[in-house]
């Protein structure tokens, strides 16, 4: 019999026990206790027994199922959707599942990556596999206690049933016997229109915990004789570190260290995450994270320049120049761009940039380390734990296996976490000071010292022909570590006439991935230019992608388009129909389409003037075709937040530089979108093709900038190109 | 440093502290509520919100010294209710809010305190009372869904 089995009941208990506080110390008072997530309450009815079926979960006797979430948590909610396909092919109740989250563990899991939106996508297999051969092997274990054949055997919610002699067995009493057969190689999965967990909205398996403040993030890690450290970064990039002086700073009451890093020795192959470090620093450790900050302004530290002061005016001028000049890799040319563009009737031109992003991840940089000469532990947000293991490996000379790295819940992550520099720093500093630490960064640290968003310039050329058709497209640009062209999508393949162009740049400013990279930026660029092409050539902007999208699908130019073209068209069609498009909103529309981590996004923005004139979006359609949806709740909830976070940056979005020291360095000065100026509403429409699911965190966000844009042409008459598109005295 | 005396959600505390510590760093630090979140340190973000006799305050911004000798009675998130039954909770649960959680903290204790002053706040309310609060991951919309539904559960 199932007793106090229900999870709902279980953690509103466990909540009741413990409280946050008592929560909070009992959670992390070990550094040798595992990242266990879920706290037991004594007076439940709680499994007196695990059976450990698989890496990924363990089922009790009373029928309670742990399943394992192997990925990073950051916001995309995989600590729920991961889990509910292995409950799914399992065939277990929801409601008896708690979810933990995993800590590195190469040997059982594969890919604990939270990057390129392709936890689901790439874990949808093995998930399900996972799921389906432990159900396979409890209805094998239940054949031989009902001693019945298997084949006549079926389950539901947990239990295994034997229609024909009506008798029953739960997953609870046959899974040690489960335990020990053998694993079924070849199991067969469900037929998707039998699923009963994927698909259903299901809610946030931490929300309780979120809602209640239990310590679940990086930064409420406590452990017993932790102390807290904080880093002293270069003030500018391309500076070093030439001395320090700690004298003031250690007569601090509550400071107890003031050491000197380096996080990229001589003969040390770091991992690539690990790469954008800076390589000497200087860390305060003490015993309260005030202190710590208060004591690293009294260090006096000397740096010396080392490269290049890079600033924002000097960044523009030089990319203007390779744009105009640059010599440039061609990634793509199809046909006879230039006799197409000199036999053009008419000529479309345009030139777009984008300044650096900061991520500002709310939960600013931090991680737990303690690192001793035989062994590491960590524990933090990280997006990349794998890589960071390896870099410790490296570091310390340290076999993997004395090597423990766990994740916490990770207060956002949009790219800045797969860089585990943070993380490294804080196994440095426990090092050298001998003792478990958490490193804290500032917000001044993190937003000064980043993996940024690249800086960008775009030139776009379009020849049209007597008839508006699009015969020529030319593409060229270049940015802060890699061009942000993507030769191979669209419109490549949909015109005759080709050519994309990549034109490299260097700089000594750290970059890296931030939500959707490059997309983030050429999404928008090209849908703003594609709407200017269509004016020019008289045409619906829908009708003009739409017959580029014919072209596609009937007589492709090239054999190496990176898109779907009915896919495309049809999120463009559904957002067509959806949006009353051809009927008329009363607003100022925009509309755009993009395809990114392998999913489909189209989109029309209504757009208001205020008094001021700056402009309040006041709806957005979103037709999204990412194929099977998991989880319907948590990916309208992405799509949601992705088209908040493009308007937002595309508006307001900058980080600029002078003599190598950004500008901004807090949420005075960096302007991050607000409440009221979020879209009034988001009305998301799902494509249902039960194709295998793909990418969902980030690609509702690259083209929203540029409905945005269109929206905004249509609302002033005026076409931007510069992000942010807001004046300063718009932005506030 | 010097010896205070403060009321967090209910319990009187002794604390040892330098008079210009933040009243964040005390609560998270020194007494273990970790629900209250560090974002920006200057009052920009709303991450830290807790409630000050009963109104939301940045506790980054709050010097211990003017805390112990007030006498202020503080709540954070841990003490909003004692099992998340909080109407604001409620809602913030019904309406699936979370994305990250980092920020959730503060713009639950930011739209309690708005819903103590205006029961029935109109949109406009809601845009001006939660204006101090950052959310990174872009749930906005959710937010000001599930004020509106825990204004309906209080009313």
């Amino acid at each position: 019999m199932l007793q106090n089995t229900n999870r709902r009941s279980f953690l509103k208990v466990s909540a009741a026990a413990g409280g946050g506080f008592m929560l909070g110390f009992s959670f992390l008072t070990s550094c040798e206790q595992k990242p266990a997530v879920v706290m037991m309450a004594p007076e439940l009815k709680m499994p007196d027994q695990w059976t450990q079926l698989n890496g990924y979960l363990k089922i009790g006797e009373n029928g309670i199922t742990t399943i394992i979430n192997p990925n990073p948590e950051i916001g995309q909610n995989v600590k729920t959707s991961m889990p509910m396909i292995i409950a799914e092919e399992l065939d277990v109740d929801w409601n008896d599942v708690i979810v933990e989250q995993g800590k590195l563990d190469t040997e059982n899991f594969s890919r604990q990556i939270a990057g390129g939106s392709q936890s689901i996508r790439q874990g949808w297999e093995p998930l399900r596999k996972t799921g389906a051969t432990a159900r396979a092997m409890l209805v094998a274990a239940a054949a031989q206690q009902l001693e019945v054949p298997a084949s006549e055997l079926r389950t539901e919610k947990g239990v295994i049933h034997h229609d024909g002699s009506g008798k029953s067995v739960s997953y609870g009493e046959v899974a040690a016997l489960a335990a020990t057969l053998d694993v079924p190689e070849e199991v067969e999965l469900k037929d998707p229109k039998d699923f009963k967990i994927i698909g259903q909205d299901t809610k946030n398996v931490d929300a309780r915990k979120i809602v209640t403040g239990k310590p679940l993030f990086g930064l409420d890690v406590m452990k017993e004789g932790m102390l807290i450290a904080g880093i002293i970064h270069p003030p500018a990039f391309g500076m070093t570190l030439k001395s320090f002086n700690a004298d003031a700073a250690l007569a601090m009451p509550g400071i107890s260290d003031v050491v000197s890093i380096d996080c990229a020795p001589e003969g040390k192959e770091m991992q690539w995450s690990d790469g954008p470090t800076v390589r000497k620093q200087v860390a305060v450790v003490g015993k309260s994270t005030w202190a710590v900050m208060q004591a690293k302004k009294a260090v006096k530290v000397e740096w010396e320049r080392a490269s290049d002061a890079e600033s924002t005016a000097g960044h523009a001028a030089k990319m203007a120049d390779l744009i105009a000049n640059g010599e440039a890799e061609e990634a793509r040319r199809d046909g006879d761009p230039e006799a197409a563009f000199a036999s053009a009737a008419k000529i479309v031109e345009a030139t777009y940039s984008a300044p650096f992003l900061a991520h500002n991840t709310m939960e600013p940089m931090n991680f737990f380390a303690h690192v001793t000469d035989e062994r590491a532990d960590l524990l933090g947000p990280v997006q990349t734990p794998e890589f960071l293991e390896k870099s410790i490996a490296t570091l310390f000379d340290m076999d993997p296996a004395n090597i423990e790295v766990g994740m916490t819940r990770m207060g956002g992550g949009f790219g800045r976490r797969l860089y585990g520099s943070f993380a490294v720093e804080a196994a440095l500093i426990s090092k050298a000071v001998g003792a478990p630490i958490k490193l804290v960064y500032t917000r001044e640290d993190d937003m000064t010292q980043g993996t940024y968003r690249p800086d960008y310039l775009v030139k776009y050329r379009a020849g049209l022909d007597a008839d508006g058709n699009m015969i020529a497209f030319h593409v060229r640009g270049t940015g802060t570590d890699g061009s942000p062209v993507f030769a191979n999508r669209f419109p490549a393949g949909t015109v005759d006439n080709y050519l994309a162009e990549n034109i490299g740049m260097d700089s000594n400013i750290t970059t890296g991935a931030w939500r959707a990279p490059r997309s983030n930026f050429i999404a928008g660029a090209e849908q703003a230019f594609l709407d200017e092409v269509a004016e020019a050539a008289g045409k619906d902007p829908i009708d003009f992608r739409l017959e580029l999208f014919d072209r596609a699908i009937s007589n492709p130019v090239g054999e190496s388009n990176d898109y779907d073209a009915e896919r495309y068209a049809g999120v463009l069609k559904l957002v067509r129909e959806k949006s009353g498009w051809d009927g008329d909103s009363g607003e100022a529309r925009g509309v755009a389409a993009y395809y990114c981590h392998n999913s489909y996004v189209a989109q029309v923005l209504d757009l208001s003037l205020g008094t001021d004139n700056k402009p309040q979006v006041e709806k957005v359609f979103c037709a999204v075709d990412c194929g099977i949806v998991v989880n319907p709740e948590g990916a309208r909830n992405q799509i949601e937040g992705g088209i908040v976070d493009g308007i937002g940056h595309a508006l307001y979005g900058q980080l600029t530089f002078t003599d190598g020291k950004p500008d901004q360095s807090n949420f005075d000065t960096y302007r991050l979108i607000r409440h009221s100026e979020a879209p009034r509403q988001i009305e998301t429409f799902f494509v249902d093709n039960g194709i295998a699911p793909t990418g969902l965190g980030e690609p509702s966000l690259p083209p929203i900038m540029g409905a945005l844009a269109n929206a905004m042409y249509q609302a002033t008459g005026e076409r931007v190109y510069d992000q942010p598109f807001l004046s300063a005295e718009l932005r506030g | 440093m010097a010896n205070y005396t403060i009321s967090v959600n209910g319990k009187d505390h002794q604390v040892d502290a330098a008079p210009d510590t933040p009243l964040l760093w005390v609560i998270r630090d020194e007494l273990g509520y970790v629900g209250t979140k560090f974002g920006c340190g200057i009052g920009q973000c709303g991450a830290c919100t807790v409630h000050i006799d009963g109104v939301a305050m940045r506790s980054c911004q709050q010097p211990i010294s003017n805390i112990g000798e007030k006498g202020n009675k503080i709540t954070t998130i841990e003490g909003l209710s004692e099992n998340g039954e909080h109407p604001v909770q409620q809602a913030w649960l019904e309406h699936d809010v979370p994305q990250c959680g980092y920020c959730q903290a503060g713009q639950m204790m930011s739209a309690a305190s708005l819903l103590n002053n205006i029961p029935n706040p109109t949109d406009e309310d809601i845009n001006a009372g939660m204006a101090g609060n950052i959310c990174r991951c872009g749930t906005y919309l959710r937010i000001h869904a599930a004020v509106k539904t825990a204004a309906s559960k209080l009313s």
